[in-house]
Parts: structure tokens; sequence; C-alpha cells
């Protein structure tokens, strides 16, 4: 379960940081809405769980954040992608699709043969 | 990178400790405000407020879960913990002060004064000698009936050394005195003739100059001096040139070849500063029966202790056997050289640590029932704690964080005591003591005893967790939020806490007997009968070079002008001289062999002085028959000798020794001597040694170089020293003199006398210490009884108990337990007196005064403690006592 937990802790993380760059600086509940629509939906997420996640990326020095006021003239926490935030995306994401891809191989290896 | 990154997180949640509550109200506002756009959002889909509301805290997953969640990535939860733990115990410390300081206190006494003496313990007893491989070295010597430890003659050394097996080598070291020629004149140094390889086998090479070269023991190799740095410092101001130069010893050129290393002292000769190749010259060095010296070695690989010891004793054996007259009876002592230097105040030493660790658990006994009482007192607030969700485990830590906020605090303060106290003690060592004790100089905080401080640091803190945690079953956690729980409470308390009492007391009672007999040691030993009057005597060693007075006819002669010129100073009755003072060792013997009775060949050794006639009416010792020397019995009269008591009943019981004569072994003619009179038993010895049979011939008719001026005074004895030796150096610059002292003083320093009063004064402040926290602990005991037995009393008073039968109820219980503590203590203490015996002198483990009045003292004491909480029970007044619950 703990490692389950971990491989979900990094993709959150993951997808916060590609949320982020994408919407530029973001607040915590547009970032969980954000989340949710890309994946279509299929990821249901309790908001809750993101803000340790942003806690942790800001304690590692990959985001950071200031108040401000949302669309909606509402104060919020913004959050913003660091240079060295933007680094690990990077990083991150390479690893990511290495991984997906290798992966992929051995789930789909019918095709590989024929 | 990812390590990088996680460093900083790290940090971040470490820091974020300490930044407290901020933290979390900004959280709670990031919060609201999440909540606040999703309610906005649901709205403008078209739901209900409350529905709204509803479904963002859902989705959210709980406000307080989320809360949870950040608070435990925000920082590092087990520091957290720690760190609220810490806070609050120092709130809880702040809050009752009187406990605190109590504690601290208590535990800081305990540990400074364990601390202090484990310093001493780890210097003498536990840090290698300061020599090269010290563990193989081995202190060789002689042995006799009367000492183990002898020493050697010249000529057996060089036997030794030639036929054992088991030394990689084997050198020697003697002598003692000596003058160095100085503008303002002579004056006495602190110089050893030792062998060759002396300096090799320790392993110690100068730092300037050379070492002596193998053969240079030799005579005729040439004067040759190596100095000790401290004797290059007090003699030559350090000087760099110092190598090379000529130094007048003894009235003969040396030239200086080698300097010494600063922190090199030879323990067994501490503070020697001249040291000399043995070469041996005169009569003693020659002669196979003359012992004055001793040896050293450094074992072979492989080879133990026991192993050489066996050889070498063989090796006498052998020596006995082939010179039946002078090696009669001389065996061989090998030991480990540690061993003669710390040897005798080991005893001392563990038994101070013995009585600092009682005391230290004394202390921990205090603290721990203090804690009791806390916890007995705070078992409410635990109990609410509990229901409100604190783990068990929680709790314990808690406690433990309070144990180790108050060792910490009892131990920084008692690291200063022990800081204080090493500086004062080792202050309060005499130089004399010093200098047999050189690994004592430079006593201090080191890694040892710090380790040491941290060890009994770390079991005082188990010792607290573990007490409030026998208070916390689980059970009794909800047992404490019923209302009559008090009354229950105390079962555990009065079964555990009461004992901790009884403890404590026997504890004291071990430590006051120890130091009662420890006192009445050194009392009885400073009132041990000498036979003579110390009050009012004045004395002087004097050394006369044998360069400038060659003969035997010229040192008799300055001896006379002493004697006449010291005995016209205004202020002096009588003038004596000797060539050992009284009080100072058996030894300097010699081996007698009467006239006209059968001889086995047995050395018949007695003690040997050279005195002058009116040494013994000097002393205002008792001629117990026949007459004393006249100051006209030189060598060109017969030869007379006077004995002591002991010589008379040991070899002439129930006869008249007057008359009877005695000589060499050999009986050569030039030795036979006339008994002329018998003495009283004058205390050659230390203060706790045997009276041994002695002899006393006349100075006149002996050669002595070094001998002790004995002066009476009319006044005081103190004021005529100066007098006297600058009377001695008015007659001649060229004579030394070395430690003017007046008798009194210098039995009262003693190295006996010292050993016993240090030990003794220590001993009796660690007592009078265990007395204070005893009589304190109990006090405390039935102080808190009667405070948990309030109502109980006020019951009683009211059912019509009269005031004077609930102080006895009161007083009853403190009686029990002094008894018990009193009891036991005394048990276990003529078991521990039995273990230190050594120590003791004329009086018996046993000794039934001792006991009695350290029984009745506790007793008294702790009479005195329970009588207030007494006297506040039988003053409850029912109706309040009855009210308040």
């Amino acid at each position: 379960m703990g490692e389950r937990a971990d491989v979900w802790q990094g993709t959150l993380a993951l997808m916060v940081l590609k949320t982020i760059e994408l919407m530029g600086p973001q607040h915590g509940y547009g970032i969980a809405r954000r989340i949710e629509q890309t994946s279509g939906n299929l990821l249901s997420l309790n908001y809750g769980t993101l803000y340790p996640a942003l806690l942790r990326l800001e304690q590692e020095g990959s985001i950071a954040s200031e108040w401000g006021i949302s669309e909606n003239n509402r104060k919020a926490k913004f959050y913003r992608l660091t240079r060295a935030g933007r680094k690990q995306l990077e990083k991150e994401a390479h690893n990511w699709q290495q991984t997906t891809a290798i992966l992929d191989r051995f789930l789909s290896p019918a095709e590989e043969q024929a | 990178m990812t390590a990088a990154r996680k460093l900083r997180a790290w940090i971040m949640r470490l820091s974020a400790i300490f930044s407290g509550s901020r933290n979390y109200r900004e959280f709670a506002n990031e919060i609201e405000s999440h909540l606040q756009m999703h309610i906005d959002d649901n709205l403008n889909r078209g739901m209900t407020t409350a529905q709204a509301r509803r479904e963002a805290i859902l989705k959210l997953g709980g406000i307080e879960l989320t809360r949870q969640s950040y608070r435990e990535r925000n920082t590092l939860p087990m520091m957290d913990d720690l760190w609220q733990d810490l806070r609050f115990a120092l709130r809880q410390l702040r809050r009752s002060p009187g406990f605190t300081i109590t504690a601290a206190i208590m535990l800081a006494l305990g540990i400074g004064a364990s601390v202090a003496i484990f310093a001493f313990v780890d210097a003498a007893l536990l840090r290698p000698l300061p020599y090269r491989d010290p563990a193989r070295l081995a202190a060789v010597t002689e042995s006799v009936k009367l000492f183990a430890r002898a020493n050697l003659s010249y000529p057996d050394y060089l036997d030794w050394k030639r036929m054992n097996r088991s030394f990689s080598s084997l050198e020697i070291y003697g002598g003692g005195g000596g003058l160095i020629d100085t503008p303002t004149g002579a004056l006495p140094i602190s110089s050893l003739r030792v062998s060759d390889g002396f300096f090799r086998t320790l392993g110690v090479t100068p730092i300037m100059g050379r070492d002596f070269y193998a053969g240079e023991d030799q005579p005729g190799t040439g004067n040759t001096v190596i100095l000790s740095y401290q004797g290059w410092q007090k003699w030559f101001q350090g000087r760099s040139d110092i190598v090379g130069q000529n130094v007048t010893l003894n009235g003969l050129p040396n030239t200086v070849i080698g300097v010494l290393p600063q922190t090199f002292d030879f323990a067994p000769r501490g503070g020697t500063q001249f040291w000399m190749p043995f070469h041996a010259k005169g009569e003693c060095d020659l002669r196979r029966s003359c012992h004055g010296l001793d040896g050293i070695a450094r074992l072979n690989d492989g080879v133990t202790m026991q192993a050489a010891r066996a050889e070498m004793q063989s090796i006498a054996a052998q020596l006995e056997h082939q010179y039946p007259g002078d090696n009669r009876g001389q065996g061989a002592a090998v030991d480990p050289l540690s061993e003669i230097i710390v040897g005798d105040i080991r005893p001392i030493l563990l038994t101070l640590l013995i009585g600092a660790g009682l005391l230290l658990v004394i202390a921990c006994v205090n603290v721990s029932s203090l804690l009791l009482v806390r916890s007995e007192s705070r078992r409410r607030e635990i109990a609410v704690r509990g229901a409100l969700g604190a783990s068990r485990t929680r709790l314990v830590r808690q406690f433990m964080t309070e144990g180790i906020v108050l060792v910490v605090l009892g131990g920084l303060l008692g690291l200063g005591i022990a800081v204080t106290a090493m500086h004062v003690l080792t202050g309060l060592i005499p130089e004399f003591m010093m200098a047999r004790t050189p690994f004592l100089i430079g006593l201090g905080l080191n890694t040892h005893v710090l380790a040491f401080t941290a060890a009994i640091s770390f079991v005082a803190v188990v010792l607290f967790a573990l007490t409030p945690l026998l208070r916390l079953p689980m059970g009794a956690m909800r047992d404490g939020l019923t209302e009559g729980s008090r009354g229950s409470a105390g079962t555990l308390w009065r079964r555990f806490g009461a004992n901790l009492v009884v403890l404590e007391l026997a504890i004291a009672v071990i430590l006051l007997v120890g130091a009662g007999l420890l006192g009445k040691s050194f009392y009885r030993l400073l009132h041990v009968d000498v036979n003579f009057h110390p009050d009012h005597l004045a004395m002087v060693g004097i050394m006369v070079p044998e360069t400038l007075y060659p003969k035997p006819e010229d040192s008799v002669r300055l001896q006379r002008q002493i004697i006449a010129r010291i005995a016209v100073l205004p202020g002096v009755e009588s003038v004596g001289l000797t060539s050992t003072p009284p009080v100072s060792f058996n030894g300097n013997t010699d081996w007698i062999r009467f006239v006209g009775r059968s001889y086995n060949g047995e050395h018949n050794e007695v003690n040997m002085r050279d005195v002058s006639a009116d040494y013994i009416k000097t002393l205002q010792a008792k001629l117990l028959r026949g007459r004393l020397f006249t100051d006209a019995e030189d060598n060109t009269k017969p030869k007379v000798v006077l004995v002591n008591q002991t010589l008379a009943k040991m070899y002439f019981p129930g006869q008249d020794p007057i008359g009877q004569r005695f000589g060499n072994t050999d009986l050569a003619p030039n030795s036979i001597k006339q008994i002329i009179g018998v003495v009283d038993d004058i205390k050659e010895g230390s203060l706790d040694s045997q009276i041994w049979p002695a002899v006393y011939y006349p100075i006149y008719q002996d050669e002595d170089n070094y001998f002790t001026l004995i002066v009476r005074t009319a006044q005081s004895e103190e004021s005529m020293l100066p007098t006297l030796v600058n009377t001695i150096h008015a007659m001649d610059p060229g004579i030394g003199t070395a430690d003017p002292i007046g008798m009194e003083q210098r039995i009262h320093d003693s190295p006996t006398a010292y050993l016993h009063r240090s030990s003794a004064w220590l001993v009796g402040g660690f007592a009078a210490l265990a007395l204070l926290l005893g009589v304190v602990g109990l006090y405390g005991v039935i102080a808190y009884s009667v405070s948990r037995r309030t109502r109980e009393i006020g019951v009683r008073m009211a059912l019509g108990a009269q005031r004077s039968s609930v102080q006895k109820l009161v007083m009853g219980e403190a009686i029990r337990l002094a008894a018990l503590g009193i009891g036991a203590g005394l048990l276990c203490s003529v078991g521990a007196a039995m273990l230190m015996r050594s120590l003791l002198f004329g009086t018996a483990a046993w000794d039934a005064a001792t006991l009695l009045s350290v029984a009745s003292i506790l007793g008294a004491a702790t009479m005195l403690a329970s009588y207030i909480p007494a006297h506040r029970a039988a003053s409850v007044n029912p109706v309040e006592a009855l009210r308040s619950e």
C-alpha cells in the first residue's frame, strides 16, 4: 500500500507541475479542477490530498507561493513554477515517458511479434 | 540533485517546527479560500447554499483530515512531538520551581561528587602510565620476611641481570638527595643514580642532548648528568645551551648531557631533577648485604608477570644457596610497575568512588520519589489526556522528556560542581603527595570523564522515566477520572515510595558508618603514642658533602661544632642529631648477631639509627634501664649501643640486656657493641606501623653525611626554623639544609595522616549530604502521606480520635520506616566496613560506638523530620478536612 501511495504521490507531483506550467500561477482549487478536467474526469481526486503535495513541492523548492486575488475576486494562494521546478518537470516528464514506453512494450508484446 | 531537494525539504520541515502556529493559521486561510471558490462554483451550478458547502467539504475529503495531513507534511512529526514535549516539560517544571530546584540540586550534588571522584579514579587507576607499553613494565626488588618489597643490593642486581631470561632489560635506581653549588651556597636537590638503560626501558628519550650510552654506568666513564625538564627550568632557567655545561653536584663537577621531556616524571621518585649514571662506589655498593636499590624491568614478549616472578624467585633461591651469609632469606618480588605507584591509593579511591556512587543513588531515589509524588498528584491530568486520545507511549515519552530535562539540568550543574571540586581537591594535595602521584597533574574533564557523566545521566534518565511509568497502568487511567479515586491511589505509592525511603536511609547509614569509622581511625592515628613528646621539636635535614669533609673525624668534628653552635642559641633547650628522624619509616636496618649465643644464620633485622648523646633526652623519650651515651663516646672509645624495649623483650625475655654484646652476622671484632641502656619504643615508622626492634648507635662511632638536627625549643618551634638554617649556613655555606619543619607539623603532614585525613573528610562530606538528603526524603514521604490521608484523619477525628493518637499514627509510620532503614543500613554497613578494613586503623569494622551513634543521630534526625508533618496532621480541622473533598 505504501508503495502505491509513493507512486501516486510522484505522479500527482508531476501532474501538479505540468498543470502549473500550462496554466501559469494558479491556486490549489484551480489546479485540482484542472487535473480532474485534464484526466477527462477519469481521476476523481480528493482535493485535500493536493495540499500536502503542494507543500512538499514548495519545501523542495520546485514551486513558490504568494497570496493574490482569484478571477472571481477571492483572496487565494497562488503557486508558480520556480526555475528548479521547471528543470525537475522536464526531467521527470522525460523519465515518465521512458517508463511508460518500456512498460508499453511489456504489456502489449503481441504487436511486437506480429 | 534529488538529495539536495530532499535536504532542502528536511530543513524547511525542521524550521517549521519552531515557526509554531503561524503556518497553520495561513493554511486555515488557504482552505477557507479553497472552499469559498468551490462553493461559488457550486452555487453557479445551481446548488443551494447548504448543498454547495456540503459538496465542497466532501470533495475536499474533510477539513480536519486535510489539516492533519498538511500538518504531518509541514514539519517532522517526531521532532515536532519532541519539541512539544520539551516545551511542555519546561512549562511543567517552571510551574513548580520548588520541585525543580530541589531535584536539580540533589542530582547535581550526586553527579558532581561521582564525576569528581571518577576523574581521580580515571587519572590514577584507569589511564595507563605515561611510559611506552606500560603494562609490560615491572617493579623488581628483593623481598624479606619483614618487607614484601625490600631493596636490591648491587651485586645481587648484577647477578639477576646476568641470569634472568624473563626481561628484555632490568635496570636499577637508587640514592636520593644531593647538593648543588650555587653562588649563595649549597642547596639540596633531588637526584637519582640509575643504570644506563633506565630511560630506554621506560621508553623515554631526552628532548635535548643524549641518553646514557650502554656502559656509562660503569665507574671511570666521567661524571655526567641528565636533567628533568623541571630541573632544567628551576636551576638553569631553561637556557638553551645547557647541554655540555658543567654543574657542581655534591662537590664534584658533572657535565649535563641531556634534558628529559616536560611530561616525564618517574612516580616512584616523583620530582627527581638530576639523573646520574650509577657508578658503583663506596663500601655499600659493592657489599652484597647492603640493600639500597630498586629495580624496574621490561618483560620479554610472551613472558607473563607470574612467569617472571617465578624465574626471579628461583634465581634468588640459587643466590641464597651460593651466598648463605649475605642472602639468607632474600627472595624476589616482581609486580606491575603500576602496582607500586597506585597500589596505596587504590583502596581509598575505590572507597571514595563507592561513597560518591551511594550519594548519587540517594539523590536519584529522592528525585524519583519526588517524581512519584508528582505523578500521583497529576493522575487526573494524565487521565484526561489519556481520555482525549494520548497514547500510552506518548504519555511515557512525556515523562521521559521531563526526566531528561531534569537530568540535563542536574548534570550540567553537577559538571560545574565536579570541575570546582577537582580544582579544590587537587589544590589541597600537598606537594609531597603530588610528587608521588604526578598523573594527577592536569586533572580535568576529558573524554573518559564526560563519557562517565553521560553514562550515569543515562541511567538516571531511565530510572526517572520508569518511576512514573509504574503509575501508568491503562486501567488506572480510567480510575483517575472517577471521583473517589484518592483513597485507593495511595496503596501503590505506599508500597513502592515508602520502600524507596528505606533504601535511602539504609544508604545514609552506610555512609555515616563509613565516615564514622574513617574519622575514628584518623583520630586514633593522630593519638597513637609515639613514645616521645613531639611538641616544641624543630628539625632540619643536614647534608655534608664528602668532598668538604672526606674523613670520618672531619664529620664528627663538624657534628660537635653544630651541636655546640645550636645549643647556645636563645630559646634552644636541647639539641640532638639522628641519621633518621622518628615517625619516618621502618627500614635502614642492620642485621645483628649476639655474642655467646648459637646462631643459625637467620637475619635478625633491626631498625638502625645513629644518634647523638642528647638525642633521647631531646625527644623526651624514656630511658628504661642503664644509661645514655656521653658526648665523649666516639671512635676512640669502646662501641656501645642503646636498644629499644621491643628488642629487649624479643631477644632478652626475662633477662637484663645491659652488658650483653652483639655484632654483625660474622661477629667481626670491630662490629661488636655493648648494650648500655634500654629506651622506650620510639615510633620510628609511620603512625600506623608496628614497632620494630631498634638499635641506637652513637653517631660519632659511625659515618653519616646526611643527618637530621632535632632541637627542643622553649618558644614555638616554627619560629626557630629560619635561625637554625641560617646558623648552619653561617658555619659553612657548603653544607646543605633540607626540609626545615616542626615535628608535629611533620606528623600531621605525613602521607599516612594525609591519606587517612582526606578519606575521612571526603567520606564525611558524602555522609553529611546523605544524611541531609535522607532526612529530606523521609520528611517528603511522611508529609505527602499526611496530605493524602487528610480526609481519613478527618474521619477518624470526627469519630472521636484524639489529636495525640493521630500524631502517634503518623509518627508510627515514620518510626517504622526509619527503623527498617536504619536496621538494614547497620547490617549492610558492617559488611561494607569489612570491605574497607584496610583503610581502618585501630578501629574494628563493627565498632559498636560508631554504629550506636550513627543509629541515634539518624534516629533523632528522622524523628525531627516526621514530627513536623505529624504535628500538622494532628492539627487537622475535621470539619474542613471532610468538606474539602
